[in-house]
């Protein structure tokens, strides 16, 4: 990008900078650290130059946004044109407390709806199976049937607001409910939008709600693919997520590498059944972190848009719909803090401006009470006007990718380039993502991670405001969130009356002929739908997989 | 005598959330304790049995789904029921404050919210333990 | 007869539990306990087994374990791991491995540190297996640590030694560390699913045909999937033709007496270290001794003939 006598020019300027200014000022006034390191464990210098990005082309690695290879951002005019999805990631109780908090929202001026279940949904449990015993509606909203997917979206225009279902193992099943009470709506499949998680090799990794092994996990992820893009095409069918790998403990090189590993890892097995990958690719997307580490995180989502886009186009993707990488953004809940919650606002406020600032087409932002509760209604509400004011206040969005250009910006979204590749190795030469994964290569990893970051906080050496340092001694003064107590027995209730009304012996045809096509190679979502439109439940259409596919079982790694 | 703290780190429930559990076990590890990590999904029933097979001095329960009142409960009534009485239970994950008395009361002894050091429940432990 | 013994007897399980601890812990309570039980053991089949780290140690355990559950046969399990030398301290992670076993009333699980021990094993082993056999268990197997330098201890206390290797897996077998292969009464190949299993189970059928080649009985070569429960019918068939041929040859009771040797090596053995070092009698004069060794006033030899001489008088 500069010159070769430029370069020369400044390579000589900054070492007598340092000879005659920097060193002596340094010895005289010792720098706070030994090192500056980030949280991938990076040491960051003491000054970038034009010399630090001098083998950088722009046409070639840096470019303009909405062109290849997409590193300043996946549309021409980015925010000048839209901005980014306001998404809060919501769910709580039962259908009717989430159905109201979902309306509040959009009151309130959130954009995006965007489903939190509970464990046993989760885990394709209904509500009254024995071992959701204690857990209903704690983390999430039960949905144990389309019964409770018709309360949740009841009086919300799901034709005109697009939903994105946090979902992995019966994420086939729950994207069933969403279609079928759409449809009972009168409303187009084609015209629903929306995502669903449905990222499985991330809960072999991180976040471990997994249900079946591996293949036939797989096997439901590409039917979805397939179902999606014929017939519900403005659907992404998954969200390939770093956000859980971070939460886990891993550095944001980690989240990068393993995310976008996986990624390829879907493109792979879906080329393998014989899927083309310009239908598939248009939709699918990611879901990042936003950490501390300001800049890094910039990086890091500059990086995986230039990652993806070289790749795809390696893997034989031709449509710029296939190369440009969507993702969605939430803010680090594990950064968050139960001492002084308040002050989560200010940290959540710039891992916001983070995400934003990396070209993020989604964004949710935490409450203050995350390490606490669910979020309250007031702590929502702030969040929210958080990102409202991060859009019309700051200025930021007038212009795409402000900070490219930037020679440390520049230099770091290089050396995240590069450290990913190197994971890529390490992972290849164990045998590929799936192989990695039984050996505990990935668990390994963040255990390791999470570990050296813990002891750093223990001794130090890695301050958490109102934790290790700045503590007060002062009780929680915010209101947290009480939930109905009467809920599960409600659910309760309305599962056996479900059960009883309806067409049981239409329900038990519908099961086994999905048991019998999950046994053979046929796309299993019509099948789904059919159980699902008569009314089995979550439970049992999950049950008949459970007996086909078996259960996976971790190795145990820490 | 070489006694050496014996302690069951276990994760009850549908929660997978298991960071904490593991950098506790390897702190308790690294103060010299004895750590068997049961992993995921247990019920009262197989923490209970392993703490009794093992003869652990310590159970520790993580949870972070919210369902600690129902769970952390179970164990220690267990416990109560089986008339094992020289094992002392403690929790951590998100547990509001509030919840805290009734845990104590049902006899859960020691209960660690985010943002604890490791010292200090190393240090509980220590004070804490009944053999 | 103590009340604990009489309950340990019966199989227990908080008495058997405590027992364990109080041998790890060198508790002199448990020296009554032990001479209670010590008659009543003898019947259990102890099965030793050893393989590197990832060689599916605990898996395969898990599957005998299932299998002879079937047969009815009652099962202990003694899963060793290494204790840290700077913390003292230990992450035992084989029950993990293990947890659908944890609710099978005929199964008992434990875990122990090395507790500065060598060889692949806890000092309390010995007392763990005689615990578990006096208890009634038909079948006892003790997982050690894993492969390296010294590991080859599990044979003074099995009946039946099993090691495991695996395809690809580390080093080949001409690498492996002298005497861990030629400790083997069953050569398990496990993950005979991978790239790799042909050679190596002819590298192994060599080593057998050399080492075996004077000897009354080849060891046998069986090949594994645990995690497809796949290959256990015929390992525990070799298991039990070894058992066989032990009771016919009369080497079990060759092998029990090494055992026994080996155990009251090991007590006398903790005896003296403890009183040479822990109590307080000679405690200080060893101190005392040290010191002198560092500031060359006298030799370790030296230093060793005093305190022997003081424990002989």
């Amino acid at each position: 990008m500069f010159g070769d006598e430029e370069i020369k020019k400044i390579k000589k300027n900054t070492k007598d900078w340092e000879k005659n200014d920097y060193f002596p000022h340094k010895k005289k006034h010792p720098e706070r650290k030994e090192n500056f390191k980030n949280l991938s464990w990076n040491e960051i210098k003491n000054v970038y130059t034009p010399e630090d990005i001098a083998h950088l082309d722009y046409e070639k690695d840096i470019g303009l946004p909405g062109k290849f290879p997409f590193l300043r951002g996946v549309h021409p005019t980015m925010y000048r044109g839209r901005l980014w999805t306001f998404r809060q990631f919501s769910g709580f109780g039962s259908a009717e407390e989430t159905n109201e908090r979902y309306k509040y929202l959009l009151e309130h001026g959130e954009t995006g709806l965007s489903v939190a279940f509970d464990y046993p949904t989760l885990y394709g449990y209904d509500t009254d199976h024995n071992l959701s015993r204690g857990e209903f509606g704690k983390c999430g909203v039960a949905i144990s049937s389309l019964k409770d997917m018709e309360i949740l979206f009841n009086g919300i225009p799901i034709d005109k607001v697009t939903t994105s279902m946090t979902i992995n193992g019966p994420a086939s099943i729950v994207w069933a409910f969403y279609i079928a009470n759409a449809e009972n709506r009168k409303i187009d499949r084609r015209i629903i939008g929306g995502t669903i998680q449905n990222d499985i090799l991330k809960e072999y990794i991180a976040q471990k709600s997994f249900i079946f092994p591996p293949e036939p996990s797989m096997r439901l992820i590409v039917d979805t693919f397939e179902f999606g893009y014929k017939e519900i095409p403005r659907w992404n069918t998954i969200s390939i997520s770093g956000y859980h790998i971070r939460e886990a403990g891993s550095t944001a090189v980690q989240e990068l590498a393993f995310t976008v590993g996986d990624g390829i890892e879907y493109v792979k097995w879906a080329i393998k059944r014989g899927l083309k990958i310009d239908d598939f690719a248009p939709r699918l997307s990611f879901f990042f972190n936003s950490h501390n580490d300001f800049f890094e995180e910039i990086a890091k989502y500059r990086a995986a848009r230039r990652i993806w886009a070289k790749e795809l186009k390696k893997l034989g993707a031709k449509k710029p719909r296939s190369l440009l990488m969507r993702f969605h953004t939430q803010t680090a809940g594990c950064s968050l803090t139960a001492q002084q919650p308040e002050i989560n606002i200010c940290r959540v406020t710039l891992q916001a401006l983070a995400a934003v600032l990396g070209g993020t087409q989604s964004l949710h932002t935490n409450s203050m009470d995350e390490a606490l509760a669910l979020p309250s209604e007031k702590a929502v509400r702030i969040a929210l006007r958080t990102q409202q004011i991060i859009a019309e206040e700051s200025g930021v969005s007038y212009t795409p990718d402000p900070l490219g250009g930037s020679y440390y910006i520049e230099w770091l979204t290089d050396k995240m380039e590069e450290e990913t590749y190197q994971y890529w190795d390490r992972v290849e030469k164990l045998g590929g993502v799936i192989p990695a994964i039984e050996k505990g290569f990935y668990q390994r990893e963040i255990a390791e991670a999470a570990y050296k970051y813990q002891r750093e906080i223990d001794k130090k050496q890695r301050i958490v405001v109102g934790v290790n340092e700045y503590q007060m001694d002062e009780p929680i003064n915010i209101p947290l969130l009480e939930m109905d107590e009467k809920g599960e027995h409600r659910q309760i209730n309305r599962l056996n009356k479900l059960r009883k009304d309806r067409n049981n012996q239409k329900v038990n045809r519908n099961l086994s002929k999905l048991e019998k096509a999950a046994k053979g190679e046929e796309n299993l979502m019509p099948y789904i739908l059919d159980c699902v439109h008569s009314y089995a439940t979550l439970g049992e259409t999950c049950q008949v997989l459970r007996d086909v596919f078996g259960e996976y079982e971790e190795p145990a790694i820490y | 005598m070489e006694h050496r703290i014996r302690v069951l780190v276990a994760k009850p429930g549908l929660d997978g959330h298991d960071r904490g559990a593991k950098i506790v076990a390897r702190a308790l590890r690294d103060a010299g304790m004895e750590v068997i990590y049961t992993g995921l999904h247990q019920t009262a029933e197989m923490i209970v049995e392993s703490a009794i097979q093992e003869d652990v001095d310590v159970i520790g329960l993580s949870l972070l789904s919210g369902a600690h009142m129902t769970l952390f409960i179970d164990v220690a009534d267990l416990l109560k029921k089986k008339k094992i009485s020289d094992v002392i239970v403690i929790g951590g994950g998100i547990i509001p404050k509030k919840d805290v008395p009734k845990l104590k009361r049902a006899g859960i002894s020691g209960v660690f919210g985010p943002g604890t050091p490791c010292e200090d429940i190393v240090d509980f432990i220590q004070k804490n333990v009944k053999r | 007869m103590n009340e604990i013994s009489s309950k340990v007897l019966k199989g227990d399980s908080r008495s058997i539990a405590r027992l364990i601890t109080l041998s790890e812990n060198n508790d002199p309570k448990a020296k009554m306990i032990m001479k209670d039980i010590h008659p009543y053991t003898g019947n259990a089949h102890v099965i030793g087994i050893t393989g590197v780290m990832g060689s599916g140690k605990s898996t395969l355990i898990s599957e005998l374990s299932r299998a002879y559950r079937e047969q009815g046969k009652t099962i202990g399990i003694i899963a060793i791991d290494p204790t840290s030398p700077f913390s003292g301290g230990a992450l035992l992670g084989d029950r993990i491995r293990m947890m659908e076993l944890t609710m099978d009333k005929g199964v008992f699980i434990r875990s122990l540190g090395t507790r500065g021990m060598l060889g692949g094993l806890a000092s309390s082993v010995y007392d763990v297996v005689e615990i578990f056999d006096a208890s009634g268990k038909d079948i006892i197997f003790v997982e050690t640590v894993g492969v390296g330098q010294a590991e080859v201890d599990i044979i003074k206390i099995a009946d039946t030694t099993l090691v495991i290797i695996v395809p690809g897996l580390g080093d080949s077998i001409q690498t492996l560390k002298a005497g861990i292969m030629e400790i083997a009464d069953i050569y398990v190949v496990n993950k005979a699913d991978r790239d790799g299993v042909e050679q190596t189970v002819a590298e192994v059928q060599s080593l057998v045909d050399i080492v075996c080649s004077d000897k009354e009985r080849k060891t046998p070569i069986i090949q594994t999937i645990s995690k497809e429960s796949k290959g256990i019918t015929e390992l525990i068939n070799e298991i039990e033709k070894h058992k066989n041929f032990l009771i016919e040859t009369k080497e079990l009771q060759k092998n029990r007496r090494v055992r026994y040797e080996s155990e009251l090596v090991e007590i006398i053995r903790k005896r003296l270290m403890n009183l040479i070092f822990d109590e307080s009698k000679f405690k200080d004069k060893v101190e005392l001794l040290i010191n002198k060794i560092s500031q060359k006033e006298i030799d370790p030899y030296s230093a060793a003939d005093e305190i022997i001489g003081k424990i002989l008088k």
